[in-house]
């Protein structure tokens, strides 16, 4: 269990592998499942959702440390963050399609997808029970989005694959799907106990 | 009263929001380790649906067609709120075991999508026929999910033993990658029910 005397980089490792947020935690699925068919759409969604986690995860912190508990509003919490996520990738999208329209072709489609990931949400909400200082939600929304990339991106590369094999009619889809996460999830099983997390 | 009946009967089996559509798979498969958790997640869940369907088909035709968005939202964000506080008050134990999904029904594709799909073009009459199918179709799958793998992987339903003496678990199934199996199974079974 991550707690706030953890050291940073053990909330690091323990956010990207052993409580990975897709394989471990069943946060994100909706995505994990709907864009991970080529390996490009799973890269640029999790470069997206790497991009608005990290940021929106600090501000919620900020609001909810420096606002809402001040006030004694902490049962506006759910709503605040999600409005405040919303209109935050609104911002980001604009700004990014005005200053740099590189980055905007690679992640703009990709953006408003972001604001119902589950994942965004659940890092705002998981930092805040964890107790923990801004460094250190900053480091852990840092690794559980990082986390997110690398199971979105290699589930992808294991379903490029897959298209192309034979399996069983009543199996193709959506269940061979399953079964491929099922034996991921089980790999990431055997980080459990790494540095004692 | 018999188009009634039929939305709330598509919601059971021929659109399941949870085989067919594959929509909230978060809760279903993290809370379905106990078969109690699983029947509470289903009730939180069918509450907030059923309040947020029957508020935001009340106000449709109060709420300006750009801005509908975030009025669902906000309206969702209020009832989940309302149950995130009643389950606390009432049972600070099982608020530990759903933790943080109790707060993320808000973001949960089925609420959001029966909002935009149903109840923002149907009378509170039917929204709430079709609130009442979609919570009882995803409360079916999260608990049979629920009872094989609480069946499996410790031999109990409800905390029960089931099993006869000597039954060794099979502990894999309480563990994340048991959902993700149990969910390929199911999902081809159906494949194969309903293509036939």
């Amino acid at each position: 269990m991550i707690s706030n005397d953890l050291n940073i980089f053990l909330i690091f490792l323990s956010a990207l592998l052993v409580n990975n947020i897709l394989l471990i935690r069943f946060i994100g699925l909706c995505s994990f499942f709907g864009i991970s068919q080529r390996i490009e759409s799973s890269l640029g969604m999790g470069a997206a959702v790497t991009f608005v986690m990290v940021m929106s995860s600090s501000v919620t912190w900020l609001i909810y440390n420096f606002l809402l508990i001040p006030f004694h509003l902490q049962y506006l919490r759910t709503i605040s963050f999600i409005l405040v996520i919303a209109t935050l990738v609104q911002l980001v999208e604009r700004f990014i399609r005005k200053y740099n329209p590189t980055l905007y072709q690679a992640l703009g489609i990709y953006l408003p997808l972001v604001t119902t990931n589950c994942a965004i949400l659940a890092a705002a909400f998981l930092g805040i029970d964890y107790h923990l200082s801004f460094l250190q939600n900053l480091i852990y929304a840092l690794g559980i989005s990082l986390g997110y990339l690398l199971a979105i991106i290699l589930f992808s590369g294991l379903r490029e694959r897959i298209a192309l094999s034979p399996i069983p009619k009543a199996f193709k889809g959506v269940p061979i799907a399953f079964l491929t996460a099922s034996l991921m999830s089980l790999a990431f099983l055997g980080f459990k106990g790494l540095f004692g997390l | 009263m018999k188009k009634g009946v039929d939305v709330f009967v598509k919601g059971l089996f021929r659109e399941n929001p949870i085989l067919v559509l594959l929509l909230g798979l978060c809760p279903v498969l993290a809370v379905s380790t106990s078969t109690r958790d699983a029947l509470c997640m289903g009730v939180a869940f069918s509450f907030v649906l059923l309040f947020s369907n029957i508020i935001i088909s009340s106000l449709r035709r109060f709420t300006p067609h750009h801005i509908r968005i975030p009025v669902f939202i906000v309206v969702i964000a209020t009832f989940v709120t309302i149950t995130d506080y009643l389950v606390a008050g009432y049972s600070p134990q099982l608020h530990r075991n759903l933790g943080v999904f109790i707060p993320l029904i808000v973001v949960n594709c089925i609420v959001l999508g029966r909002a935009e799909a149903f109840a923002y073009k149907n009378n509170p009459f039917l929204s709430l026929a079709d609130a009442i199918g979609m919570g009882a179709g995803f409360t079916i799958i999260i608990v049979l999910i629920a009872i094989i793998r609480e069946l499996l992987g410790a031999g109990t339903i409800f905390g029960k033993m089931i099993m006869p003496e000597g039954y060794q678990p099979v502990i894999m199934m309480i563990l994340p990658p048991g959902a993700f199996l149990i969910m390929a199974f199911l999902i081809a079974l159906q494949n194969k029910l309903v293509k036939k």
